[in-house]
């Protein structure tokens, strides 16, 4: 198989394997054609780490992405799941499908923010109130990168591009807007924040619901330098925790050390464990209305407020509001989906 | 036979004295939201419940309450089923548009007109009837909105005993029409006994068009091409169904929706064997088919114009990527927002070559309810097969309005789900490319995600992929693709719905058509032999790309006559294209494009203008 051979480079020895018996180098990528230091690859090393730990199947899972730098890397991790580079904007429908036809299926899709908060807006939009069960990660870096470094529309206000030009356009803030649409699962991180975001990964495995995931992942190329609001140097002098993220997977038992009260324990749908500490006093990741209030608190101070804003384990998907079938639909037999003969004759009689 | 002389030209139309029997045209003026559509298929199904031959054209604007509407019936003992364009009888309801609907229809015909419009002043070439619809509705029912709903019901009546429709039949019709409604069952035919009493006491009677019973309706169905097209998916076997409202394509959906949920319930689990999805746009439409087709289920969508505009990026991915779909086209009147509740053949030639780059797209052309449920079929065993999307190319024409049809035929075959690896048949395989031609028809086998084997996943992409699925932009292994995507293109063309020929004669005029075009042409045929001796053979076309015989039988002719329903006569467009020079001499063109379908006065009068040219 060619992916083993030609991506032999990136690999490391096998060490040891996970609960399913598979080792790292099976859950990696192709070598990354993106910029050295690009964010974007950093996210890939915590996808791979976090369905490896997780123990996730990779032929169940499935990787969708739209157009942009961002949506190349899905080339880039998992190496033995299908993936599908959509077009522009659009990777949600083919998510939505997929999914529908089989919704055994994992899907993981990878957009920019290009992507996502200009010609896909459409499709988020829609994909976050269906709250479709996947996990949608916006590698977010306020700029066109492929294109060679125009603004998008996350860009701050009074930002600047390289060549001087400054954003007039307030930002999207597609978590404020995930949260009010339905999502179910609202986060926000940062590429160079390795424990965080892989905290944060694991739970959006482990949700039940549409997992939205807006990560900060500097374009080292075209928006890292200064007067930009998404460089490495901005982010990490004003990166706010809103609260501290940990992660128990049901396969393992608790041991985190928390004091009472210090700390909400929130049981996702699998049984795993979701361990939110230092939370501000008023704050409930429950509640839709606080969590919009203090993501537009932080854009007004300048905050890059990263952690879990919003998660509700137990909404309706998509899957149920549709009454759809358990067993996936591209697995039910021909007699399942063909009615018989008697049905097209009791139709046609009816017509006559 | 050689045309040595200039023809004729066609008969002009007029009512003769003679009595006319199971042979007319009746045309209804409504206002729309009246209810007059129940009163139109009642009337359509009583006829038809007398075993006589009938069609039904709703010709409506594009609007929910208050604007002008017509419904035209032909009633034709021979059978044709294309419209008219002439009126017999006038059924004169609605005030706005009641003077230039008198004002249209030829000397000699019946108008039956609500009494207060006062139109039989207007001419005196006419037999009017005035009936005081409001008078008589008044002890039907005594809310006020109830009737106005069943007020129209009552021409129904009158034109039963004008025309003789028995009243059992009428009241069957309605019974039918009303089904799941009792109450409104009861209190329509009490409305259409009130209109037949009426006319029975007050009205002349009248011998210039009768209806008597015949016996050439038996085990037939009323049904509409989307109603048609819905059933066709439902046992293909369509497991996701993504669409967005446009008429006249929503009715198919909706349809099918209802069907499934009705039919595709598991009955062990209750839960539904499919997912219907309503999309925020028809990009995400087009977009959901692919996802679904290329995690392996069968999947489609129903648009018109408007959408395929729409679809195009993503048509072209489905190309080049092979991913399976089936896409309906109930196509409507454009450019533009054009005419969205009338009728034209005028996607054909975009839809050919729908996206940028080199693509190219399989068509199929359906011309009847019994045709596109068994096209239905096909499609989805054809996007499956090829690894492409096939369009299924309705009309307005055909997708909402009543037809009558025989009876659909249980599809004979298995689905067929094309060149799919399991995990088993990757462990025989040594070696396998995505995109490679293994069996040298151009079609590649392709796995499915979920595939629990270490070959099974490959990275789909629009993006430049050579015959493993990888990422190139080498020129070499670029155009292998590409080639090999031609291939099988071409090779479809014997696989798809071979065309339908009727070549009995030496006969040097041809015509051909495809889809709901095909009506005005079996009539003028029968016209051009009958009244004319002018022998024609026709060849209908089922499919895009053109199978071999299309140029075999255009080179058995001397002219060729193309019909269809666009300006621009895009299906001779697409001949041209390919056929060679001496052929495309041959070709000649009628064409309409005003949202009506076409009549074969139409057809006629533009293929005497030529044949005298």
């Amino acid at each position: 198989m060619e992916k083993t051979t030609n991506a032999s480079s990136t690999k490391t020895r096998p060490q040891k394997v996970n609960r399913i018996g598979l080792d790292l180098n099976f859950y990696k990528g192709e070598k990354t054609t993106l910029c050295a230091g690009c964010g974007h690859n950093a996210i890939s090393e915590r996808l791979i780490q976090a369905f490896y730990e997780m123990g996730v199947d990779p032929y169940q899972v499935i990787k969708l992405s739209g157009i942009g730098c961002s949506s190349k890397s899905p080339a880039y991790f998992l190496g033995y799941s299908h993936g599908f580079n959509a077009v522009h904007g659009r990777m949600p429908s083919i998510a939505t499908g997929a999914l529908l036809a089989n919704r055994s299926l994992l899907g993981v899709g990878v957009s920019g923010d290009g992507d996502t908060a200009s010609i896909g807006i459409g499709q988020f939009v829609h994909l976050m109130r269906r709250n479709l069960p996947m996990i949608y990660i916006i590698e977010d870096n306020g700029v066109y990168g492929l294109t060679k470094g125009q603004f998008s529309a996350t860009a701050d206000v009074g930002s600047k591009l390289k060549t001087g030009l400054v954003n007039e356009f307030p930002a999207i803030d597609t978590c404020a807007m995930a949260i009010e649409l339905g999502a179910t699962f609202v986060a926000r991180s940062f590429s160079g924040d390795r424990k965080q975001m892989s905290a944060i990964l694991k739970a959006a495995i482990a949700h039940r619901g549409l997992a939205m995931i807006d990560v900060i992942s500097p374009c080292v190329t075209f928006n890292d330098h200064e007067g930009s609001t998404k460089s490495y140097a901005y982010v990490k002098e004003h990166d706010e925790y809103l609260d501290e993220v940990n992660f128990v997977p049901y396969f393992e038992d608790i041991t985190v050390d928390y004091e009472p009260g210090t700390t909400l324990d929130v049981e996702l749908h699998d049984g795993s464990h979701l361990l939110l500490s230092k939370l501000p006093e008023d704050y409930s990741p429950f509640d839709r209305k606080k969590a919009v209030q203090r993501l537009m608190e932080a854009h007004e101070k300048g905050e890059v407020l990263t952690g879990i804003f919003y998660v509700n384990p137990d909404a309706k998907t998509l899957f149920d509001i549709m009454h759809l079938h358990d067993t996936p639909l591209v697995e039910l037999p021909e007699e399942k989906l063909r009615p018989s003969r008697e049905v097209l004759d009791e139709i046609m009689d009816d017509l006559k | 036979m050689s045309i040595a002389e200039p023809l004729t030209q066609p008969k002009q139309h007029e009512v003769s004295d003679q009595p006319r029997i199971n042979d007319f045209v009746i045309h209804v003026a409504t206002v729309n939201g009246s209810g007059s559509q129940s009163a139109n298929t009642a009337l359509l199904r009583a006829i038809m419940q007398m075993g006589i031959p009938v069609s039904g054209k709703n010709l409506f604007p594009s609007n929910i309450q208050g604007l002008p509407t017509w419904f035209t019936i032909r009633v034709n003992k021979d059978g044709y089923l294309a419209r008219k364009d002439h009126v017999d009888v006038l059924v004169a309801m609605n005030p706005e548009t009641a003077h230039s609907d008198v004002m249209k229809v030829p000397a000699g015909a019946l108008v039956v007109y609500d009494q207060p419009l006062k139109l039989d002043s207007l001419r005196d070439d006419l037999t009017f009837y005035a009936v005081p619809f409001n008078d008589l509705v008044k002890p039907v029912v005594d809310m006020p909105k109830l009737r106005k709903l069943v007020r129209n019901i009552i021409y129904d009546g009158v034109l039963a005993w004008l025309l003789g429709i028995d009243m059992e039949s009428l009241e069957i019709a309605i019974q039918k029409q009303f089904k799941r409604k009792p109450k409104a069952a009861e209190l329509n035919i009490k409305a259409a006994r009130v209109g037949y009493e009426f006319a029975k006491d007050n009205l002349p009677a009248q011998n210039k068009f009768r209806l008597e019973r015949m016996n050439k309706t038996e085990n037939k169905i009323l049904i509409d091409g989307n109603g048609a097209a819905a059933l066709g998916c439902m046992f293909a076997g369509v497991q996701v169904v993504t669409w967005y409202p446009i008429t006249p394509s929503s009715s198919l959906a909706e349809q099918l929706s209802d069907y499934m949920t009705r039919y595709r319930m598991d009955p062990e689990t209750g839960k539904a064997t499919f997912a219907i999805l309503q999309a925020e746009d028809e990009l995400a439409a087009i977009g959901m088919v692919l996802g679904a087709g290329w995690a392996g289920a069968r999947a489609m969508t129903a648009t018109s114009g408007p959408g395929i505009s729409l679809m195009a990026e993503f048509s072209g991915l489905a190309y080049y990527a092979e991913v399976p779909g089936v896409v309906f086209d109930v196509q409507r009147v454009g450019p533009s927002t054009g005419m969205p509740t009338r009728s034209m053949q005028g996607d054909v030639l975009f839809t050919a070559v729908l996206s940028h780059g080199d693509t190219q797209h399989i068509m199929l052309f359906p011309n009847s309810p019994e045709e596109i449920f068994d096209m239905s079929l096909e499609a989805f065993d054809l996007a499956e097969h090829l690894q492409t999307l096939i369009f299924v190319m309705s009309d307005l024409d055909l997708g909402m309005n009543m037809w009558m049809s025989d009876p659909f035929q249980y599809p004979q075959k298995p689905m067929n789900r094309g060149k799919v690896l399991s995990a088993e048949d990757l462990e025989k395989i040594q070696d396998w490319g995505r995109y490679k031609d293994v069996d040298g028809d151009g079609i590649p086998y392709r796995t499915i995600p979920g595939t629990h084997h270490p070959k099974a996943p490959y990275f789909t992409r629009g993006s430049g992929h050579t015959e493993y699925a990888r990422y190139t932009e080498d020129p070499v292994e670029f155009t292998k693709v590409l080639d090999r995507i031609k291939k099988k293109y071409e090779k479809a063309r014997d696989i798809l719905p071979a065309p339908v020929i009727e070549q009995d004669s030496n006969a040097r005029i041809a015509f051909i058509s495809y889809g709901t075009s095909h009506w005005p042409v079996v009539e003028s045929r029968d016209i051009l032999r009958n009244e004319h001796g002018i022998e024609t053979n026709y060849l209908r076309l089922r499919a895009y790309p053109f199978n071999k015989q299309v140029q075999d039988f255009i080179d058995a002719h001397d002219r060729v006559y193309v019909v269809e329903q666009n300006r621009d006569a895009q299906m001779l467009k697409l001949m041209r294209m390919e056929f060679t020079p001496e052929q495309i001499a041959k070709l000649r063109s009628i064409r309409s494009y005003d949202g009506l379908p076409m009549s074969s006065e139409h057809l006629l009068t533009h293929f005497f203008e030529q044949e005298k040219a």
